[in-house]
């Protein structure tokens, strides 16, 4: 079985984020780039499926040059294989997913894992357009995946618990944290990854239908108000929220 | 003329309280925009379903059907269905575990763009630019869908459902025939009997200047009396005093209460990435420089373990 994992290249979540001058991208200086922390979580599911399960794995990702060292970091946990879709124009999420989508009809994969969400535009959503486009079946923020034959069972998470859900391949699955617990790259993995070759191709042409008017830094808030140092000022905090603020 | 759907999403029958935002939102776009509005609910019994009147919305489908009571992929099919057969123009959900997994795929169905997680829809020369965070809350994205067709789905708790009024919806039953679905959720396993921090419209959160997980009974009492729930920061899950499930921030939950309390918690970006637009936020911790102090609304610098039973006897005091 072919059992693909789409990766994407995200900037530190530690980053401090500062928006360019144009007004429409984040100022790139001072900015290092990682994996997609969810990403790992898929990486790690599609190693392990493929420990359990035999078959082969691809990791794929759409975005500039930069993107290799993602895929270098995939490749050294230990999938087999890397394709990069080569564009370093803006994308909205349904072309993102339309050149993914195209890509893992040409690898003939029937499993693919992705993360539940990047953490630069935090959309949570490339993994079910792209199970849409295929028609693949389709189950996000899951926790607890498992195969057998051609039957999958997940435990995603929902408001105030769990759902068991029940489908079969080929399927989409999107990771949440508490998946499993990725594993680190070894020495060997490292330099292995090293020497392989990451395939480039044009990532397929789509148009985007949303378009980017502004970005911009939140409101800063006023900084709060310090009520006092000890035990004194909890009368005039429970005041505060009871007569003024209302909230209890 | 504009056509806009609002999803009402019910669990055991029961519409849930985002519901009455996407319908008083979809509502206010529809005035904005000189546009029809209706809404869509799945399930079988609903209760109170004509409710939805009282936020605008004159008339409201049931697709209805006992295996609809649970999500699974009939959702998809029929809701796509129903949005081509009756030409809906913009389609409005709530960004809920459902909401989320549902809206991408209904656009990818439509082939049209889609805004999710929004938490401002506004309406200029009759575009809707809608308003979503973005890098964990660290920016504010401002974007405009130019497909004909439309998705939206809006973070729960933020957009205002108001004071419903006592206008009564026409609920159309239409009774679905269904085979079994190609995704279906066999079980649903609640966590017992507690408010889930993402449903909350208050939350007690504790972080590792709680000291120990014996300390988290107070955090639990104070949420008890205040109707709310516990949330945790990563510190203390990670250390497992804690479930992942009360985990807010970046690797953990989204949350938008009335009232946040941040006991023992620095403030970490990532915390901040997932409490920061709550409406009132309220920090104790002993270190006046703890980054926290710069978020929140009110704070007191001092000991945890002095100010919380002394909080919790003032609020005793007024819940009597
Ligand atoms: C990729 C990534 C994702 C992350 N995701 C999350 C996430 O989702 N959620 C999250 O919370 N964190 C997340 N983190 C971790 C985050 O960076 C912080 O490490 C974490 O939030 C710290 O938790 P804390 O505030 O409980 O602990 P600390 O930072 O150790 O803070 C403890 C605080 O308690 C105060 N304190 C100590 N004793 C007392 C006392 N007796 N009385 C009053 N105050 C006291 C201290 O002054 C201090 O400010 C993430 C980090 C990374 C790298
Ligand atoms: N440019 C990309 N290349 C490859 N995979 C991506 C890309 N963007 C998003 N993904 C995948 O889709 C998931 C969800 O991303 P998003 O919907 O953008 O939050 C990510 O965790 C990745 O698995």
């Amino acid at each position: 079985m072919k059992i693909a994992v789409c990766v994407s290249h995200v900037p530190d979540t530690a980053s401090k984020i500062n928006i360019a001058s144009n007004g429409k991208n984040i100022d790139q200086s001072g900015i290092t780039y990682i994996i997609n922390p969810y990403d790992e979580f898929a990486i790690e599911e599609a190693l392990k499926t493929k420990e359990k399960h035999g078959g082969e794995t691809v990791a794929i990702s759409l975005g500039s040059d930069a993107n290799k060292e993602t895929l270098r970091k995939a490749l050294a946990m230990g999938i087999d294989n890397a394709v990069l879709l080569k564009d370093d124009k803006y994308r909205d999420s349904l072309s993102v997913a339309k050149a993914l989508a195209e890509e893992i009809k040409s690898q003939n994969a029937e499993l693919v894992f992705f993360g539940k969400q990047s953490v630069d535009f935090d959309n949570s959503v490339v993994g079910q357009l792209t199970s849409e486009l295929l028609g693949y079946n389709c189950i996000s923020v899951v926790v607890s995946f498992s195969l057998d034959g051609n039957k999958i069972i997940c435990e995603r998470e929902i408001e105030g618990g769990k759902e068991v859900v029940e489908t079969t391949l080929p399927a989409i699955i999107t990771a949440q944290k508490g998946l499993n617990e990725p594993r680190y790259a070894s020495l060997k993995g490292i330099m292995a990854a090293k020497k392989k070759e990451i395939l480039e191709k044009p990532a397929l042409e789509a148009e985007n239908f949303v378009e980017v008017i502004s970005m911009k830094k939140p409101p800063s808030k006023q900084a709060g108000r310090i009520i006092g140092n000890d035990v004194s000022a909890v009368p005039e905090l429970v005041k505060i929220l009871h007569e003024e603020a209302k909230v209890i | 003329m504009t056509k806009i759907l609002a999803f009402i999403e019910q669990r055991n029958g029961q519409i849930k309280k985002s519901s009455f935002e996407v319908a008083k939102t979809a509502f206010d776009l529809s005035n904005k925009l000189n546009a029809s509005v209706e809404a869509i609910c799945f399930g079988n019994e609903i209760n109170n379903l004509e409710s939805v009147g009282g936020y605008g919305i004159s008339k409201v489908t049931l697709l209805k059907n006992p295996l609809l009571e649970n999500y699974s992929s009939h959702y998809l099919s029929l809701l796509v269905d129903f949005i081509n057969q009756n030409n809906f123009d913009v389609i409005v959900f709530s960004a809920t575990s459902l909401g989320k997994d549902l809206s991408p795929k209904v656009s990818a169905k439509l082939n049209c763009g889609l805004a999710i997680d929004c938490i401002d829809l506004q309406v200029t020369d009759d575009s809707i630019i809608a308003t979503r965070p973005i890098y964990a809350g660290k920016a504010l994205l401002d974007i405009k869908i130019n497909s004909p067709k439309k998705v939206f789905s809006l973070r729960p708790n933020v957009f205002n459902a108001g004071i419903p009024n006592e206008n009564k919806a026409e609920v159309n039953i239409l009774n679905v025939e269904l085979d079994s679905p190609k995704v279906k959720v066999i079980e649903v396993k609640k966590s017992e009997g507690k408010i889930d921090v993402a449903e909350a419209d208050i939350i007690v959160s504790g972080g590792r200047g709680m000291k120990g997980p014996e300390n988290f009974k107070m955090i639990e009492e104070l949420a008890e009396l205040l109707g709310g729930a516990v949330g945790a920061s990563r510190a203390v899950v990670d250390a497992g005093w804690r479930p992942h499930s009360e985990q807010v921030g970046q690797t953990g939950k989204t949350v938008s209460p009335t009232l946040y309390f941040a006991l023992g918690i620095s403030g970490a970006i990532q915390h901040l990435a997932g409490m920061r637009s709550s409406k009132y936020i309220v920090a104790i911790n002993k270190d006046k420089d703890a980054p926290i102090f710069q978020t929140a609304d009110y704070g007191i610098v001092a000991d945890v373990f002095e100010i919380l039973p002394a909080l919790i006897e003032e609020i005793k005091k007024i819940k009597q």
